[in-house]
């Protein structure tokens, strides 16, 4: 089932356009990586998706079926928020504010509900301490508990293992990995060209030469080639370790 | 021990006038939803919207004085709630520009102000009435029972619709992006709070005066954040200090005769002096 489909769009700010001429589509339980160099326009794209800014130009359109509060989001590292005081629970359970209608309140269900996505990711010890003294790893699988939270169906992901020393960061990509096992879209923009083409099955490029498609395609296309040129990924045996 | 029986007495005694628990109930109630209402301005990064704002009040009180008006919250209340819905849609998404717009709206109305009740010379006082403005002098011990319902009843809206918001505030607070993007109306959000902030600092304009407003937003809940980890016991905690400041303010000043807003200020500044040293020891402790 196509969850989203963006045809010829342009994202930037205001009238100027960062990232331009954009085609791609993304179906139910895809596991789509967007990558390309700094200031290509990346996150500038994925705000657009999320609707925290108008796109410059083109279309852009979810699927009648997904809902607002089907959408989970976790941002690129925050900076404002590492001095504020809230405990891990308090965080996770904000994720649930888009599905509480006009409720002020949260239910007992929804509450077990937050408790039951830290435990799966193995946090549930980590509901009453203070979300500034955990270590970055802590913390990102906190905000990715409060985006499961708000999400149903589709999880974007910006950078989400920027900043975690390699253990964590291969922690992460395993609850990702398991997360979109269990029919979850994934869309992650990612700098880590090699664990991109190693989980991802789509990949978009944007750039000079964009690129959309599947990752076998992209890892034989001319853009992929250079892209990961002097890395050690070849074109005709892509690896399938990611399962 | 009879330093102690006469001070006991003396509040007795002065407990017996109307003005003195009109002061108490009004300056708890104000104490209270200020030092709320700070948490979410304090991490924000919102804190000197309550400076500006007051400078507004300001501007506004000296116009109703020279109008001479018998009700003047009725003026004060809706230009002060204009410009803080002004200032916060400015501040989304350009904080610079935001940041310039409160100091030219503040102190634009601070010279307005002032230039008014001197050129208009509605009273023979004019430092005395200025100074009144500014620093809430005796403001409190005059209050009136109409003005006193007013503050109770607008106080008690803000309590109960801090207490209906609070996990949308928190949401909002922490990322505000995030909720947008869960699908909560921020904008609306956002225009709710800029009105409950504006009536908080024209309520707390008659408590300690315009320049010192931002003192009951700011000091309880930095003491707060300096002793508690999570949202919700900062929120409490910022609340129990900024009453307990409040009430002591209010009694040393009516006991040593000390200006009530600049004493209530004083008492903050001291609760945060000493969460400092309470930090160290709470943290030396665990």
């Amino acid at each position: 089932m196509e969850q989203l489909r963006c045809s010829n769009l342009s994202v930037g700010y205001g009238e100027h356009a960062i990232a331009s001429g954009l085609n791609f589509s993304m179906h139910a339980g895809d596991y789509l990586c967007i990558v390309g160099e700094n200031g290509a326009g990346k996150s500038t794209l994925m705000r657009t998706l999320l609707g925290l800014q108008k796109p410059v130009s083109g279309q852009m359109a979810f699927s009648p079926q997904i809902q607002k509060n089907e959408i989970g989001y976790l941002p690129q590292k925050m900076h404002a928020q590492r001095d504020f005081p809230a405990s891990a629970g308090e965080i996770v359970l904000s994720g649930l504010q888009g599905k509480t209608g006009r409720r002020p309140f949260y239910r007992r269900s929804e509450k077990a509900e937050a408790r039951r996505i830290m435990h799966r990711l193995s946090i549930g010890d980590l509901a009453d301490k203070s979300f500034r003294k955990l270590s970055g790893g802590q913390q990102q699988k906190v905000l990715l508990a409060r985006a499961l939270c708000a999400s149903g169906k589709i999880l974007f992901m910006d950078e989400p293992v920027t900043g975690l020393d390699p253990e964590a960061a291969r922690e992460m990509y395993a609850m990702i990995g398991e997360l979109h096992r269990d029919g979850m879209t994934i869309v992650m923009i990612s700098h880590d060209i090699l664990s991109a083409v190693k989980y991802a099955d789509h990949i978009l490029h944007i750039g000079d030469a964009g690129f959309f498609g599947r990752k076998e395609e992209y890892l034989c296309s001319e853009t992929g080639k250079r892209f990961l040129n002097q890395r050690e990924v070849s074109c005709d045996e892509p690896d399938h370790d990611a399962d | 021990m009879s330093l102690i029986m006469t001070l006991i007495e003396k509040l007795a005694f002065y407990l017996q006038y109307p003005f003195v628990r009109y002061a108490l109930v009004v300056g708890l109630l104000i104490a209270v939803v200020s030092s709320l209402l700070g948490v979410t301005l304090v991490l924000r990064h919102f804190s000197y919207i309550g400076d500006g704002l007051s400078h507004v009040a300001f501007g506004a009180m000296s116009v109703a004085i020279v109008l001479k008006l018998s009700h003047r919250m009725f003026l004060i209340l809706p230009v002060t709630v204009l410009c803080a819905v002004i200032l916060l849609k400015s501040g989304q998404g350009r904080k610079v520009k935001g940041d310039a717009a409160v100091a030219m709206m503040s102190v634009g109305a601070l010279a307005f102000g002032y230039l008014t009740v001197n050129v208009a010379g509605a009273s023979a006082n004019v430092s005395g009435d200025v100074c009144s403005t500014l620093f809430g002098s005796t403001s409190i011990l005059t209050l009136t029972a109409a003005e006193v319902t007013l503050c109770a009843v607008l106080s008690a809206a803000a309590l109960v619709l801090f207490l209906l918001l609070y996990n949308r505030l928190f949401a909002l607070t922490f990322d505000e992006n995030f909720a947008r993007v869960c699908g909560i109306n921020t904008e609306l959000y956002n225009l709710i709070l800029a009105i409950i902030i504006a009536v908080i600092i024209v309520l707390a304009m008659n408590l300690v005066g315009a320049l010192l407003v931002s003192a009951l937003i700011i000091f309880p809940t930095m003491a707060a954040m300096r002793l508690f980890e999570s949202f919700r016991a900062v929120t409490v905690a910022s609340a129990v200090i900024s009453v307990i400041c409040a009430l002591v303010g209010i009694l040393v000043s009516v006991l040593a005769g000390t200006p009530v807003g600049s004493t209530i200020v004083i008492a903050d500044a001291l609760a945060f002096g000493l969460s400092m040293p309470a930090a160290r020891l709470r943290g030396g402790m665990s």
